[in-house]
Order: C-alpha cells, then sequence, then structure tokens
C-alpha cells in the first residue's frame, strides 16, 4: 500500500503498538459501556491539543493497511484540519484516503456527520473537545463522575430550564447533550444539534476520542441516543428558510457564507462531499456558477 | 407511635479533638428540636453526621424511610442517601451562597430539585417555583434573576424555597438567620415558623441565638464541648436552665 508519499522510520499509524493496544482495550471497554467515558494514556502527538489529538490516537490504533480514510472537518474535506490529519495518515501509514462518504471505511470528523446515510462496515472517529457534558454546571470532576454512576442527571436539565427562561427556548444549539442507551449522559462533541438525530441507532461504529482530558467514549451500531428536552419544549433541530445556494439541498446542514460588505451573503452544504455529488448530478441553485454554454464555448 | 428519626450514641473524632461525643436522642414528626451551644461545641458537626455529609465513628441514625420503617442511614446506599437529601430532607446553609447555585436563575434554583427527581415539564416546573416564590414572600417576577442580585435575606428565603419545593419531612438548618440584619431576622422567623406548622415539618436547627430557639423549637439540646449537657421543652430548659453552662448561656443573653 505505501505511496512515495510515505515517510519511514515510523511505526505504521505512528503510534507504537503497545499504545495502540492500550488505547484499543479502552476502546473495547467503552464500546461495552455505551456513552461512559473510559480513561486512557493519551500520548503526546505531534499536534496540538484542541486540534483533534484524541480523535487522531483513536483513528491511529483502530486503522488497517486495507482501510480507506476519509478526514472532514466541519464537515469539509478541504480545510485546515481535515488536510492535515489526513495527509498525516497518508505519511505515517500509508492508506488510501477519500473524500467520498460511501467509500470512507473510517471517518475522523471535527463537528460534523456526513449528508449521507452511514452503513455497517463504517466507523465515524470523533474529535472530543470537552468530554463532560456536566463540566460548565460542576467543575469538579469527581462530583460529575458520581453523578454519572448515580444517574443523577437532574442538573442538565437545569441548563435546559435556564434557557428556556431566558431565551424562550432551547437554546444549546452544538453540543446538544444526549443520553445514551437510557443510561450515560453524554456530550456528543459539539457536533451541531442538527446532527443529534443521526447518532440515533447509527448502523456505524461511533467512537469517541479526547486526548488532553484523556478520554475515549462510544456508541456501538443501534443504540438508542435520545436528546434531552422538556415535554412542552421538545426537542428540534435547525431548520433554513433557503436550500443551498450551490445544489439547492432542503436536507442538509447549512453554513452561511458572508460574501461582501454589503450585506451579501448565501447559505451553502457545510458537507462539501454531499454538495459536490449533488451538484455533478446536476443539481443547482440561486448562486450555481452559470455552465458554460454552447455560445461561449464556440 | 415510632420516631422520624433516632439517634443513638452517636461519636465524631477528629484526631485527637472531639467532634461530638455520644449523643441520642429521637424526634417525631412535624417536631422542631434546637440544638445550641457556644461556637465550637459540636452543633454542626452534628448536623452534619444527621444528614449524612460526613460518617459517625460510633453509635447509629435510624430515619422513618416511607414505606420501610426505621432504617439505619449507614445502611443505606449512596444512591438512597442522595435520594433522601434531595426528596424527604432538606439542608438550609447557614450561607446561602453554599447552598444555592449563583449562576442560575432563582426559578432554576427552586426547581432544580424537581428535575432531579423526574420533572420534565418546563410550565409545571415553573409554576411551582413561582408559587414557592410567593410562598417565601419573594417577587414572582423575579422569577428568571439570578440570585447574585438578591438581599441576604432573600436569598436565604429563596434558599428554604428551593429546599421545601419537594415537600421534605425533616429539615436540617445550620443557623438559618446569622448573618442577617435584625429586622429581616425576624421576618425570616416569622416566615419558618409559619411553614413548619402549615408543613407539619421536622426540623433540626443549629443556632447560637437562644431567641430563634425560643421562637421556633419544641424542645432544645444544649451542647458544649461536644457533649449533650441538657435537654428539655424549650421553655423549662430556658426558664428553668438545671446545668450550671445552660445557666450561663441564659444568663448571658443581653436584655435590652
Amino acid at each position: 500500500m505505501s505511496s512515495q508519499r510515505t515517510q519511514t522510520g515510523y511505526n505504521f499509524a505512528y503510534l507504537d503498538e503497545q499504545t495502540k493496544r492500550m488505547i484499543r482495550r479502552a476502546l473495547l471497554k467503552a464500546v461495552a459501556i455505551p456513552g461512559y467515558q473510559v480513561p486512557f494514556g493519551s500520548r503526546e502527538m505531534p499536534l496540538p491539543y484542541g486540534w483533534g489529538t484524541g480523535g487522531i490516537q483513536v483513528t491511529a490504533s483502530i486503522l488497517g493497511r486495507d482501510d480507506v480514510l476519509k478526514v472532514i472537518d466541519q464537515g469539509s474535506d478541504d480545510t485546515t484540519n481535515a488536510v492535515n490529519i489526513r495527509r498525516f495518515f497518508e505519511r505515517t501509514a500509508g492508506v488510501a484516503t477519500t473524500e467520498r462518504t460511501e467509500d470512507a471505511t473510517i471517518i475522523q470528523t471535527r463537528h460534523r456527520i456526513p449528508e449521507k446515510p452511514l452503513s455497517e462496515d463504517q466507523i465515524m472517529v470523533y474529535q472530543v473537545p470537552l468530554p463532560e457534558p456536566m463540566g460548565r454546571l460542576e467543575p469538579q470532576e469527581v462530583v460529575t463522575r458520581k453523578l454519572h454512576a448515580l444517574a443523577d442527571y437532574g442538573l442538565m436539565h437545569v441548563k435546559l430550564y435556564e434557557d428556556i427562561a431566558r431565551y424562550g427556548h432551547i437554546a444549546s444549539t452544538y453540543d446538544y447533550p444526549v443520553l445514551v442507551n437510557g443510561r450515560y449522559l453524554m456530550a456528543p462533541s459539539p457536533i451541531p444539534k442538527f446532527d443529534n438525530p443521526k447518532l440515533h441507532m447509527s448502523p456505524a461504529l461511533q467512537l469517541f476520542g479526547a486526548g488532553r482530558e484523556k478520554r475515549v467514549y462510544a456508541i456501538p451500531p443501534y443504540t438508542r441516543v435520545e436528546s434531552l428536552d422538556f415535554e412542552d419544549h421538545p426537542f428540534s433541530v435547525q431548520r433554513w428558510d433557503d436550500p443551498c445556494a450551490l445544489c439547492g439541498a432542503t436536507d442538509s446542514f447549512l453554513d452561511e457564507v458572508v460574501l461582501d460588505d454589503a450585506g451579501g451573503r448565501m447559505f451553502v452544504c457545510s458537507d462539501s462531499d454531499y454538495c459536490k455529488t449533488r451538484q455533478a448530478a446536476g443539481h443547482t441553485g440561486s448562486q450555481s456558477p452559470v455552465p458554460a454554454t454552447q455560445e461561449e464555448a464556440a | 407511635m415510632s420516631p422520624l428519626l433516632r439517634v443513638k450514641g452517636i461519636s465524631k473524632r477528629y484526631g485527637e479533638h472531639i467532634g461530638c461525643a455520644d449523643v441520642s436522642f429521637e424526634l417525631h414528626a412535624g417536631e422542631v428540636l434546637a440544638v445550641v451551644g457556644e461556637s465550637g461545641s459540636g452543633k454542626s458537626t452534628l448536623l452534619q453526621l444527621l444528614s449524612t455529609r460526613i460518617a459517625s465513628d460510633t453509635g447509629s441514625i435510624e430515619y422513618q424511610v416511607t414505606g420501610r420503617g426505621l432504617v439505619d442511614l449507614a445502611h443505606l446506599s449512596e444512591a438512597e442517601q442522595r435520594w433522601l437529601l434531595r426528596t424527604d430532607w432538606g439542608y438550609v446553609e447557614q450561607n446561602p451562597r453554599d447552598g444555592l447555585r449563583m449562576n442560575v436563575s432563582a426559578g432554576a434554583n427552586v426547581g432544580e430539585r424537581l428535575m432531579a427527581v423526574g420533572a420534565r415539564h418546563y410550565g409545571e416546573i415553573r409554576n411551582t417555583a413561582t408559587d414557592w416564590l410567593q410562598r417565601v414572600e419573594l417577587d414572582a417576577a423575579r422569577i428568571d434573576e439570578l440570585p447574585t442580585g438578591f438581599s441576604g435575606g432573600m436569598q436565604q428565603r429563596l434558599q428554604i424555597a428551593r429546599n421545601l419545593v419537594t415537600r421534605p419531612r425533616l429539615v436540617f438548618m445550620d443557623e438559618p438567620t446569622a448573618g442577617l440584619d435584625v429586622s429581616v431576622q425576624a421576618r425570616l422567623l416569622d416566615l419558618l415558623r409559619e411553614l413548619v406548622t402549615d408543613l407539619g415539618l421536622a426540623a433540626v436547627i443549629v443556632t447560637h441565638d437562644l431567641a430563634v430557639a425560643r421562637l421556633l423549637a419544641h424542645r432544645l439540646l444544649v451542647m458544649r464541648q461536644g457533649r449533650v449537657v441538657e435537654t428539655g421543652l424549650t421553655d423549662q430548659v430556658l426558664d428553668d436552665p438545671q446545668h450550671p453552662y445552660t445557666q450561663l448561656l441564659v444568663a448571658s443573653v443581653l436584655q435590652v
């Protein structure tokens, strides 16, 4: 598999085999207890904390020579973080990479879930900045661990209550807390709450890694994942008035792009692969580049 | 009738130092017991022992758990102890800032216990919170304000509402009126007396203020150096103190 760009001198996928084994043991435990944060011996990685040191260690430890890797950052394949990590694994592991969601066997993501439905032979790896969902309300980890142990999650509803009291609705739009398998409260890493329903009963294995906090956790395939809410303020996802300006999609998560300093803006799919696939299939939006007509070509 | 709380010979030592030694008493439903004594006499240690915040070295504390009869608290699991603490019990801290969540609104403070025991209807939680704010004489219009903007007396009343919202049967209070202005103290005492009678609360109140004990308590426990030196009906102990220390305590009250 090794291409010319593969660096020599490193073990396959950078980490040594003992470290990968240690992380895999932690991951097995995480899968066995859905949503539970398992401590692991996080290593120094050649990128700064906050850039996906947790996700990259999880990916490195589960990566095989035949895997096809896709890396996205906020849904996009071509942003700095995604490009960096993809190149890191191209160089240290020499595995095949792709931008097409359906071709990938492992998808490392920073803060999005691809729009295309995942399948049973895919693994999602999430980069997690703050694994503890109650961390902002209860700073002591000794306390939050006890709250998890006793499934004492009233505190999280205090936060949601406070949102409604202040804004009239639950104002959390990302990192929206979920209850996994009816037991553990979990931070779904800062994915938009738009993606929360995709966590529920997903056919793909979902792994979460937090490098600085030294925690991994997991959602096994086909596991119940419920977003917390109130009976009279049920959970709902974001909606946009306009379709994607490039591909006309009405069912995807849209990013707002500022076009000029005169209030011009457009909304485009945050999932670049999804948008490209649709454009290739002939879908257009209000800002689609005007296709080269016969006259211009002539 | 069996008591609500039965304490038998509990002691707590901090190394060489005695926290409290060989304390026994019974508390019945609807009864208010005041623990008085000078500072360092073991009042607060006793309260912390009773509320399972710290474990006692010897002795037993039994509580009438609904549907289960008298149960030794040491035999309850941690989850059951916590359940008791946030449903059947209340704990009013001396400093309201310790008992309140200062970074969430008054309504959320009152609603927290409801949500902890499974209330999931925002409208109902809010109505209950509004109702309780009015019961403790707080302006219901300030339900969305942070407790940091409340005066000390208002914070203390908010803390009381937060504790009573689940209709506990037993409330522990650690110097509930200390640190408050005298006029505010009087109003708070009035309110406490009303609530205790209305709800049929049993309460253990730690105080160094004999006036508080006189107003609120049915019975009195006088402590000194970790030991109980005298117990009895409040009026009886205060009007006719037997132990020299109690006599000193009663005599030292300022008469204006």
